[in-house]
Order: C-alpha cells, then structure tokens, then sequence
C-alpha cells in the first residue's frame, strides 16, 4: 500500500515511545502544552456540536479519531469527556504503552498502530478528526490531509495543528527548542516542512473540507506556560475545518 | 474500576468543608473525613474565638452561598490602628491608620466568629448532595497509585478516589505518611485568645499594639463586644491563663486601656503555643496540602484562615479547569499548577508576619524608635498605605475566579 508516512520520522519517535507519560521527560514540551491544546479542542467541539463543558461527560456519543497518537495525551482527556475514542499511531511501540496508560486509567481507548491512510481506505468514519502535530511530519501534506477529510462523516469536524514557516518558527522551534533548551531531540523538525497557515488552508480546502477558525499557541517565557493567540500565529499554530453535512 | 469519588478530603475543620463545597460547586464529588463529631463542631456557645475575613475571601463564602446565612453575624472591620506600645504607657505617637476609605469601596475585612462560620459550612455541606461527609472517622492510613488513592479508616474501610487533599492541619498525618517535610520553628511566644464585652461602640475600629511580648490585637466583633488575640511569653501566658477573671481583666486592661469604657469577660480563654510550620512540598502524585498542612504560620496579621480561603479557590478552580478540558486531576502537571500558584504567595505572607514579629516583639532601644519612624513614614505615604490595604484586604496578585466574585 502506498502511504505518506516517512520511515525516518517514525523511527525517531519509536526511541522516544517509552517516555511519553513522564511529565518531566521528554514529552515535557507537549505535556506543557497540552493544557492549551485540550482547552482549544474541547471549545471547538463544544460549540460545532451544541455541548456544554461543564456538564459531566460531555462529548458522550461523539466518535473521535486522534492521529499520532503516541502515548495517548489527546485521547485520554477525549475519553474522559465521554467521547468514544480511537488512537492511531504509525509508531507501532506507542500502542502498547498507550494501552497499559489508558488500562491503569481506567479508561477504554481503542487504540491502533497504523496509519490515517490504512483507515481511510477500510472506510472508517468519525465526527471529529484530531490532527496535532503530524502534518509538518509526513511526506506528502496533501495526501494526508485528503485521507483525514474522508474520515470525516459529513458536517464532521477536523482540528489541525502546525508550526509556521518563517525566520521566528525556526528561532523558537530549531534553535531554541532543539538546540537550546534541549526541550526535543535534535532533528525533531525539519524546518522546510513547516507549513504557513496559508498553505495549510489551501491544502485543507483541495482536501475537501472548509477552514472556519486558525489560532497561535503562544509561549510566554515569564509564565512558562502555553496560551491561544488571536493575532500571533508566528510559530505554533492550530486550525479548525468544517466538512459540509 | 470506577473510584467512589473524585476526591477524598482528609479533616473536617473549616477549610475541608470549604474545600467540599467549592469542589461541589464545579460539579466534582468528595467525601469529606472528620475525625470529630459533626454536632461538637456545630456547638454552639459563643466562645470569644473569631477570624478577619478579607474581604476577597468574603468573596469566595458568598460564591459557595454562605455568605447569606453569614452577613448578619459578620461585623465590617472599617480600619485598622496600628501602634507600638508598651504596657501602662501611651501607645507610640508614630502609629499607622488604615482607613477604608482611602481604599477600595466597602470594608477591607469582616470579623466573624469561629462557630458561626463552622455552622454555615456544616450546613452547606449537609445540603450538597455531592458531598459525603463522613463524622467521626479516624483515618488511618493512605495509598497513592498512578490511577487513584484511597484513604482507610480505622474501621477498615477503604474509599476510593482520584485524589487526596490533605486538611488534617499543622500536625498532617498524611503529610507526615507520604513524607513530605515541614520547616518548622517555635516563636517561644504563646497566643491568648479571649472576648470581652463593652460600653462604647468600637466603630468598628481594629487596634494592633506591638507590645514587647508580643503583638495585641483588639478585633471589632457584632454587639459591642470584642475579640482579643494577644501574644505572651510562655512563662507569663501559663501565669495569666490560670488567674481569677478579675486578676485576668486587670491584665488586658493595662494593655489596651479604656477607650472602650466598660469591659467584661465573655466566652473562653484559650492559649496555644505559636509556631511556624511550611510544608517542603504542597503536592504529590494524587495528593495535595492544603491550608494549615501546608503553611502554619504567626497570626498577628490574622492570615492563617484568609490563607486557606486562598488556597480552596485556587485548587478548586486548578481542578475543575482540569476536568472541563479532561485531564486527569490527580496528575503532577494538575497539581503543580495549585502549588506554584499558592505557594509563593502563602510564604510570602508567613514571613512577612514573621519579620514583622521579630521587629515588633522586643523592648529593643535600637529598633524601637527605628520602627516607630518605619510606621510613621508608612503612616504618611498614600500610596504605601493603600498598598497595605490591599494587602490586607487580600487583593493582591493572580487571585482565584472565586476570590474575585466569579463562578469557577
């Protein structure tokens, strides 16, 4: 079968498998930034599909893909919410470290080693597709992005995440993420396969699907922490895409 | 396996129920473990025992619907005077005054008596039905596991939840269990708390006399009465606690005079040794401190509840953000937001009282007219007045949603 998922990348991340619940290791840039991640997520898709967040499990009947799973940091959260969850993972040892995490959680997460393209074509469907951080990681963007718009049943939602192109991205993604703060291991990002939100949504709608919403993640260094940008949208990036019902 | 709750709070006393209701409010289960009788802690005979309630702190009771059944019996504290002292002499001429009205509208805090609040949130917590409160349990014992913790108790059971907040005070056994350590010293001073009642109206004016011994504070409570937290060297609090009550008046009358006419005794004495306790961490996996387990600290500025308050909204608002967006409310990375949140704050706060004790609580030649100047100058300066009273009011720095009057 043909797929877009480059070998090299999966391996990298294979070595990085066993760390992903250590919130000190070195997951601790993405376990960081979950909080603001989860915080957009669960707003789109409380308001695209009329639930309210603070009623208990309130995602309950929604079926929800999350793409790159790793060790399961979207999908537990989605599953706690009441969501009924699938994880998949072109890395084949995350699945079962996310297995046990989400077992001794108590939690039931359908989780898969394969890829967005394998399950396009058994012709699975979902209402929301979660796409963090993978599109910046695979060979192909537009073969990628048109699997995950046919995962999607009509009126479905996709939430895409990325990191933009231009001198600052790599300053803070490369330099200072990689090099410096040693918050990934080197050659985590490749710089030249950043994406602009431009591209991004010009990729989304050849995909078939209708961007509605793109917001920065920010970084606030005296705070150490995460928040959602309506303006700056320089580095780390998120989109929301609507799939007509 | 689904737990029995989502949280198990361990210590009945006021910031564990505090701490149910503010849970239950975000829609979050607990059950709540005194190891005393609900009706002892509902006893009701005015005791002399009260707290200065900032106002922020106020704020947060009225947003977990106490503060209807507690408005009446709370008494504004419009300023505050501040002097040194010395017994039988005037008080300093370089005395500070807060007065409300260079603040903020409303008053900056609301005496309220200890059984009058413990009432109200003993109530509370009987009407929620999220909250399961269990009196009297002993508990004996605490496990922490990556996916929950259970508390048990003496009778062999064994609840089950996603977290532990410990509220068992200064002496935490689950803080002592899990190892976490206190820095503790004692001041070598002993609190006396009393109240007395009087003939003129107080105006509702609180005085802190910075007495050798230690500080004296007279503190406005409803109905021309008083409540007195004064502070003593061991040797003469073991000497005054156990005098006749005349002898006993005679020994607050030289220290705070007749400005009220009148006075009589009410309530109880109680004395306690002072200390300063602060926990070495507020968190662990599945576990978090809060309140007197984690910070004891001198209550000359009366903080040591307004603390607590504090600490109820900022953990209650960390864990139900939490469970909005799904994350696990047991986790390090859940419980790490509460504790960087609180814990600057609440050491500053406990050294803060601690400077202002080793300044105040000496006959010293050297720095008595030094401090005198120090408040003098403070006593001048708008701008550092108000920033005293904020203080004071506790207004200050990243408050919780409920501290500011917002829902969680």
């Amino acid at each position: 079968m043909q797929t877009t998922v480059d070998t090299a990348e999966i391996a990298k991340f294979e070595a990085m498998a066993a760390e992903w619940w250590d919130p000190k290791g070195k997951f601790k840039p993405l376990h960081m930034l979950n909080p603001c991640r989860l915080g957009y997520i669960t707003d789109q898709i409380a308001a695209e599909f009329g639930r309210d967040l603070s009623a208990p499990r309130p995602f309950e009947g929604l079926r929800l893909l999350d793409i790159g799973c790793g060790g399961g940091l979207l999908c537990e959260p989605m599953a706690r919410l009441g969501a009924s969850v699938t994880g998949v993972d072109a890395a084949e040892r995350n699945i079962p470290v996310a297995r046990i995490h989400a077992e001794q959680s108590g939690l039931d997460i359908d989780y898969r080693a394969g890829t967005a393209e394998e399950m396009a074509a058994a012709g699975e469907q979902f209402d929301v597709v979660l796409n963090m951080e993978v599109v910046e990681h695979v060979a192909d963007p537009q073969a990628y992005l048109d699997a995950c718009a046919a995962l999607l049943r009509p009126g479905g939602m996709m939430i895409c995440s990325t990191i933009n192109r231009n001198p600052k991205s790599f300053a803070m993604a490369i330099v200072g993420a990689e090099w410096v703060m040693r918050w990934l291991p080197k050659g985590t990002h490749e710089w030249h396969r950043f994406i602009t939100p431009d591209e991004l949504f010009a990729l989304i709608r050849t995909a078939g699907l209708e961007p509605v919403d793109r917001t920065g993640f920010v970084f606030n260094p005296l705070g150490w922490s995460w928040s959602l940008s309506q303006r700056d949208l320089s580095v780390n990036y998120v989109t929301t895409s609507l799939k007509a019902g | 396996m689904k737990p029995d709750t989502d949280v198990l709070i361990a210590g009945g006393g006021i910031a564990g129920c505090l701490m149910a209701l503010a849970l239950a409010r975000g829609g979050l289960s607990s059950v709540l473990c005194d190891s005393l009788p609900a009706q002892a802690r509902g006893a009701a005979g005015f005791d002399g025992r009260a707290y200065a309630i900032a106002a922020s702190c106020a704020r947060l009771l009225d947003g977990l619907g106490l503060w209807e059944r507690l408005q009446t019996f709370a008494e504004p504290m419009r300023d505050i005077v501040v002097s040194d002292g010395r017994i039988g002499a005037a008080p300093s001429p370089f005395f500070l005054h807060f007065d409300h009205r260079e603040g903020d509208a409303g008053p900056f805090a609301w005496m309220l008596e200890d059984r009058i609040l413990r009432r109200a949130a003993l109530e509370a917590v009987a009407e929620e039905p999220l909250i399961d409160h269990r009196a009297p349990v002993r508990v004996t014992d605490h496990e922490t596991g990556p996916a929950g913790a259970s508390l048990t108790l003496e009778d062999g059971t064994r609840l089950t939840g996603r977290l532990i907040i410990a509220c068992d005070g200064r002496q935490s056994a689950i803080a002592a269990r899990a190892g976490i350590r206190h820095m503790r010293r004692d001041y070598g001073q002993t609190g006396l708390v009393c109240a007395v009642a009087h003939d003129r109206p107080h105006e509702g004016v609180a005085h802190e006399y910075f007495l050798p011994a230690g500080p004296f504070a007279i503190l406005p409570l409803p109905r021309n009465r008083v409540s007195l937290v004064w502070t003593e060297t061991p040797a003469n609090a073991r000497r005054i606690i156990g005098l006749p009550d005349a002898d006993f008046h005679d020994e607050l009358r030289a220290r705070f005079g007749d400005f009220l006419g009148e006075t009589r005794l009410e309530g109880k004495r109680y004395s306690y040794p002072l200390t300063l306790s602060l926990a070495e961490e507020y968190v662990r996996p599945r576990l978090a401190l809060l309140g007197d387990a984690a910070h004891g600290i001198h209550p000359l500025a009366g903080q040591g509840l307004n603390l607590a308050l504090k600490d109820v909204g900022a953990l209650a608002e960390v864990l139900v953000d939490a469970t909005r967006i799904g994350e696990d409310i047991g986790s390090p990375l859940t419980l790490e937001r509460y504790q960087s949140w609180r814990r600057f704050d609440a050491t500053a706060v406990a050294l803060a009282c601690d400077g202002l004790n080793r300044l105040f609580s000496n006959d010293n030649p050297l720095l008595r007219p030094l401090r005198d100047i120090g408040l003098g100058l403070v006593g001048r300066l708008p701008a550092a007045r108000r920033f005293f009273m904020r203080e004071a009011a506790g207004g200050m720095g990243d408050l919780p949603r409920l501290l500011r009057g917002r829902p969680l």
